[in-house]
């Protein structure tokens, strides 16, 4: 910041950025060249280089010219019309970054956020901000180098997110800051930060000038920032700036308490994906490769199997590069995840948008004791888009203090010494040696056998406050909870080979995602128990559930603004 | 909401273990059944299906010499009289119910299923109507939730109450709203 000396200690809901008044703001210049425009311009290279000699054909209409083509233009007097054409090109593709950056504005107010874009085809897209799933903010390794950044601002639904791409780095972290402010219902105290006519004029100018924001407490700003922005630096100083930020920690350190931070080693990391399904696959293809070399076959098996091989080292190099650095943080705002080593993203989920959580051990992870947790998220793009805006992983590879920690988090209040015990033994426990003794869960009976003849001791189910778990598998355990106020519906039932041995099944409806909190076998009374409970505690839980303005601490108001609002 | 406790893993054994019996809700209200005529309707549909099959498999026989197809013919053609006979039964088992907050749903003799969903949770409400069901006035109400398979499938209500159920689960849900 270029005047941080002004700074006052502002109050926690005061705006860092002017953008969230309600008036339409253009996005960071460089968006066009960022969003693609560099790509454009390497073609037209591409095509010159390619095309040179039959451009100067064109254009001279001479076969034989001496070999360089400026030497030639220079010697024919040429000189001025190459350069009309050059800066005629350039004026044109100047023109069009600028159009279709004028073009692209957004505005955030206390209730909504809306994006237009387009020249010739416009669209407009708007979403309610207190049905925000999540608040993601993606800085791919190009654009990271510029110190821009891309908010992505997740709602329900195919494809429903509203991206500002891109924005100034520092910019977009307070924007995301401020957003997740107004939607968790906080009313921000409303001051002009800015003079009004100020507001109408595109708010950045350079990529590394941030608007002024006086309001800043100084405390806030991580030392690095301070070098980082004085509009006019010189070049080192902007080189600076851009490399304190690319090496910068992805979280702000005010944001959350360092204790509810956890990170993952590197070497855990790789071991997790070393040690994963895949891995066994490929251990198989080669040896399968091998001994039908020694058998051999003909050489069509090696070349139609091994391009497969050195592929599957871009996949253990992509995997590991996405999910180093990985955080996980429980902020006021929710759970925030960070991860990522060239191209980064950093998610925010706030409270109340997780929809079902699975801690599940494969089974080559069991003498490690690690555990991965996944979960479902009403925005989560589910088939279309191969990169969905929110990863359904919150844990990639951690031990089970961590599961412990990260569940804490995404289920506030479920950190009991019974709750602590309910995780372990959904984890753990369940052993066949302990197979009918209590253990907090309602296991399946013996008879189950028949049905799941490895798993069902450990088959079972248990009710918590406002959380179902269920607990399942025995190659790969799985423990799933699912927050009743988030339950869509429950469902049991029974075939005739299940009522012969007096045995159900229940399946609790989520949204779509990796996790299916469905049981496959439990005892008949107890599945009316079930369904009796979880229906029941669905209706109680939705109707006490205020997280979709969760810091708003009075009862919420009926939603009146859109009345027919359906997501 | 008070800390409910959590289930007993030694749950007292069954009352009566009988295996025959069937799985039944206790203590909930009077099933609404939905209307009689909605046997036609499933009749139709699996007398088409059957002789749609039955037709394929019959010319799979005669103009390409397939034995195999006579058999798969001559077991969908038992299995779509075995259809047919507890037609009847099987629409008599589907039933709802308003509850006071949420919606429930049952189907199935032999393969059971029972379904609950909140009023709240509500997302839309689709009414379809096939062309044997619009020529009996009967029509579908599909109630259909965030999740992808909780979605509550009414078959064979009468056309007006079909439309006064949508009016008074969209007035539910309206007044039970809750987030996703």
């Amino acid at each position: 910041m270029s005047d941080p000396v002004a700074a006052v200690p502002a109050p926690r809901a005061v705006p860092r950025t002017d953008l969230t008044d309600g008036e339409w703001h253009h996005l960071h210049p460089a968006t066009p060249l960022l969003r693609g425009g560099i790509f454009m311009v390497a073609i037209i290279g591409f095509l010159v280089a390619n095309l040179r000699e039959r451009l100067i054909d064109l254009f001279i209409g001479e076969e034989n010219y001496a070999g360089n083509p400026i030497d030639e233009i220079y010697q024919r007097g040429a000189l001025g019309w190459a350069l009309l054409i050059i800066a005629g090109v350039l004026i044109v593709i100047l023109v069009v970054f600028y159009l279709s950056w004028r073009m692209h504005t957004f505005r955030v107010s206390g209730e909504i956020v809306e994006v237009r874009t387009g020249l010739i085809f416009r669209s407009n897209r708007k979403a309610r901000l207190d049905r925000v799933q999540g608040v993601n903010l993606a800085r791919p390794l190009f654009p990271r180098l510029f110190g821009a950044a891309r908010l992505e601002i997740t709602v329900a639904g195919q494809d429903g997110n509203v991206q500002l791409a891109y924005l100034g780095s520092k910019l977009a972290d307070d924007l995301r800051r401020d957003l997740l402010h107004l939607a968790s219902g906080l009313r921000q105290a409303r001051q002009p930060t800015t003079p009004p006519d100020a507001l109408a004029a595109p708010f950045v100018t350079s990529p590394s000038a941030v608007t002024p924001a006086p309001h800043v407490n100084p405390a806030l700003i991580a030392p690095g920032d301070d070098a980082a922005a004085t509009p006019h630096s010189a070049f080192g100083d902007f080189a600076a700036a851009r490399y304190s930020e690319f090496v910068a920690p992805e979280l702000d350190p005010d944001a959350a308490p360092p204790e509810s931070v956890v990170r993952i080693p590197p070497g855990r990391l790789i071991g997790s994906v070393v040690l994963s399904g895949f891995t066994v696959f490929l251990i198989l293809a080669v040896f399968g490769l091998i001994t039908s070399v020694i058998a051999g076959s003909s050489g069509w098996v090696l070349v139609a199997v091994l391009p497969g091989l050195i592929g599957s080292v871009g996949y253990y190099f992509s995997r590991i590069t996405k999910q180093l650095r990985f955080t996980i943080a429980g902020t006021p705002d929710g759970v925030r995840i960070g991860f990522g080593l060239l191209s980064t993203s950093n998610q925010t989920l706030p409270p109340g948008r997780i929809h079902a959580i699975k801690v599940s051990q494969p089974i080559l992870w069991r003498r490690s004791g690690w555990w991965q947790i996944n979960i479902n998220t009403a925005g989560q793009a589910s088939g279309r888009s191969s990169t969905p805006a929110t990863s359904s992983i919150i844990l990639p590879v951690g031990t089970l203090a961590d599961v412990e920690k990260v569940l804490q988090m995404v289920l506030p209040g479920f950190d009991t010494d019974t709750h602590r015990a309910l995780i372990e033994n959904g984890m753990l426990g369940g052993r066949k040696r302990d197979a009918g003794i209590a253990d907090f869960y309602s296991n399946a009976p013996a008879r189950a056998v028949w049905l799941r003849p490895f798993s069902w001791w450990r088959t079972g189910w248990a009710v918590s406050g406002n959380v179902a778990l269920i607990r399942r598998g025995v190659l790969s355990r799985d423990l799933i909870l699912v927050p009743l106020a988030r339950m869509q519906g429950v469902g049991i039932s029974q075939g005739p080979v299940r009522r012969r041995l007096r045995l159900a099944s229940a399946d609790l409806h989520t949204v779509s995602g990796p996790v299916s909190a469905s049981l496959s076998v439990l005892d008949v009374d107890e599945a009316l128990v079930l369904f009796t409970w979880m229906s029941t505690g669905a209706v109680r839980s939705a109707r006490a559930d205020t997280s979709h303005h969760w810091s708003q601490t009075e009862a919420p108001t009926t939603p009146t603004a859109t009345p027919g609002a359906a997501e | 909401m008070p800390e409910r406790e959590v289930p007993d893993a030694s749950l007292p054994e069954a009352h009566s273990p009988d295996p025959s019996e069937r799985l039944e809700l206790p203590d909930v209200g009077e099933w609404k059944r939905v209307s009689p005529k909605h046997v036609l309707v499933e009749i139709v549909g699996t007398i088409v299906n059957g002789v749609v099959i039955c037709g394929g498999a019959t010319l799979l026989w005669l103009l390409l010499d397939q034995t195999w197809a006579l058999w798969v013919g001559i077991a969908v053609l038992v299995v779509t009289v075995v259809n047919l006979v507890f037609e009847p039964r099987r629409v008599r088992a589907i039933g709802y119910q308003l509850r006071a907050d949420d919606l429930l749903f049952r189907r199935g003799i032999l393969f059971q299923r029972f379904v609950a969903v909140p009023y709240g949770r509500m997302q839309l409400i689709d009414i379809n109507r096939g062309p044997v069901a619009r020529w009996l006035g009967l029509a579908d109400l599909k109630f259909v939730t965030a999740a992808a398979s909780a979605g509550v499938s009414i078959p064979g209500l009468a056309e007006a109450d079909a439309e006064n159920l949508r009016d008074r689960l969209v007035e539910l849900a309206e007044s039970r709203r809750a987030g996703l």
